[in-house]
């Protein structure tokens, strides 16, 4: 197998979830009730553990350790959806981007679980299962409040409609896509995105909101390629202030 | 000492979870395999409970330490998913011990987990499980919080997995 496009893959999943770990993380003091602010931190220490788990897969392969890979590259160098990096926005956005982000997430872990490249599949089928507290906490809220006050299904079907070409931009195909899915590494993103589909709409049914029209919308894409929104290159700078101070201080 | 594996295990029973004091982490199911060489040297293999448990590699340097103390000083310790964790893992003792510390235990699950086990998790004061769940995050990841409907008391679960 191709090692590049094993790293390839390594890559994308490990930057979404720090990028959307990081994210999670600047709800904390700020939730709009404690139960929130509490999953929000939740989820952002889950996920970015997740990433450390596959950026010691790709130090293994070679790469630098993570907290390097993790703090000194510039936004070009991240592969991450261009979803993740958007700013929190207000409770309602990032309730309806981790909705997407997480059900897309949960599908690709129970796929890579089969991966044929035993590293993956291990770290997947940990990871997995820690998932699908996230999906349970996405799906609870965008069902009772889907269907509740006027504003709430206002506010959320506009934030839908904002995310939903930057969450298409998730299944973005890596240059390696067909290499990955004849090895049996990857499904691939077609295969993914069709589930993901699937299982959001099996929710969204049960609320106000609909999901518009696919075939009118253009996926945002080029994050796996290195390109991003404005807002990157700040979260990052945030992200690694204090490890710039000094990259060698042992913590 | 006589190196076995039953002897390591016996010393690592010492070694608690730093934020459930009352849990060995071998009854907590992390130590996932002890391995003795020719050459005496001992190799502890371990698992996260959860990947991004800040706890863990103070649990890695507590094992270490562990067995210094008893004078083994030829050893690793390694950190790997080989044998990934779960909740069916934590034994009969660990469990008892989590509920006499106030937090229920997981409920054991075949081969799949469905969450909804989640609203009807028995509360560990009165046994009741006329229980709601709260939120599936607590205050560390392991954890998920609830109400009992009888004795009217929030209460914490370690979250099956």
């Amino acid at each position: 197998m191709n090692e590049q496009a094993i790293k390839d893959l390594l890559y994308k999943l490990a930057d979404d979830q720090l990028i959307l770990g990081h994210r999670n993380s600047e709800w904390t003091g700020f939730g709009p009730i404690l139960e929130e602010d509490i999953a929000f931190s939740s989820m952002a220490q889950d996920k970015i553990g997740h990433s450390l788990a596959f950026y010691t897969l790709l130090q293994e392969l070679g790469e630098a350790d993570p907290d390097t890979v993790a703090f000194t590259r510039n936004a070009n160098q991240f592969h991450n959806s261009q979803l993740v990096e958007l700013p929190n926005g207000e409770y309602d956005f990032s309730l309806i981007r981790h909705f997407m982000y997480d059900n897309a997430e949960i599908i690709r872990f129970e796929m890579l679980s089969q991966s044929s490249y035993e590293p993956i599949a291990k770290v997947a089928t940990k990871l997995k299962g820690e998932v699908k507290y996230h999906v349970l906490h996405a799906n609870t809220w965008i069902k009772n409040l889907g269907s509740s006050t006027e504003e709430a299904i206002l506010r959320l079907q506009s934030a839908l409609n904002e995310a939903l070409p930057y969450a298409l931009g998730m299944f973005e195909k890596s240059k390696y896509e067909q290499e990955l899915i004849d090895a049996g590494v990857y499904a691939g993103e077609e295969a993914v995105k069709a589930e993901w589909l699937k299982r959001i709409q099996v929710v969204l049914e049960k609320t106000d909101l609909k999901l518009p029209d696919l075939t009118s919308i253009n996926p945002k894409f080029g994050g796996r390629y290195g390109e991003h929104t404005e807002y990157l290159q700040p979260l990052l700078d945030e992200m690694a202030e204090v490890f710039k101070i000094d990259p060698t201080a042992e913590w | 000492m006589n190196l076995t594996n039953e002897n390591i295990l016996t010393l690592l029973e010492e070694v608690k979870d730093p934020e459930i004091p009352v849990l060995s982490l071998v009854d907590l199911g992390v130590i996932t395999g002890v391995e003795i060489s020719e050459d005496d040297h001992v190799t502890v293999n371990m698992t996260p409970t959860f990947a991004g448990c800040p706890a863990m590699d103070y649990m890695k340097k507590d094992v270490e330490r562990t067995l210094e103390k008893h004078g083994i000083s030829n050893y690793t310790v390694n950190m790997t998913f080989d044998k990934p964790w779960d909740s069916n893992k934590l034994s009969e003792k660990g469990r008892q011990h989590l509920k006499e510390f106030g937090l229920a235990p997981p409920p054991k699950y075949d081969v799949i987990l469905d969450l909804d086990i989640l609203e009807h998790v028995a509360c560990p004061y009165c046994d009741s499980e006329n229980t709601t769940l709260r939120t599936p995050f607590g205050p560390t990841l392991c954890r998920s919080m609830h109400y009992c409907n009888d004795c009217k008391q929030m209460f914490e679960q370690f979250k099956p997995l």
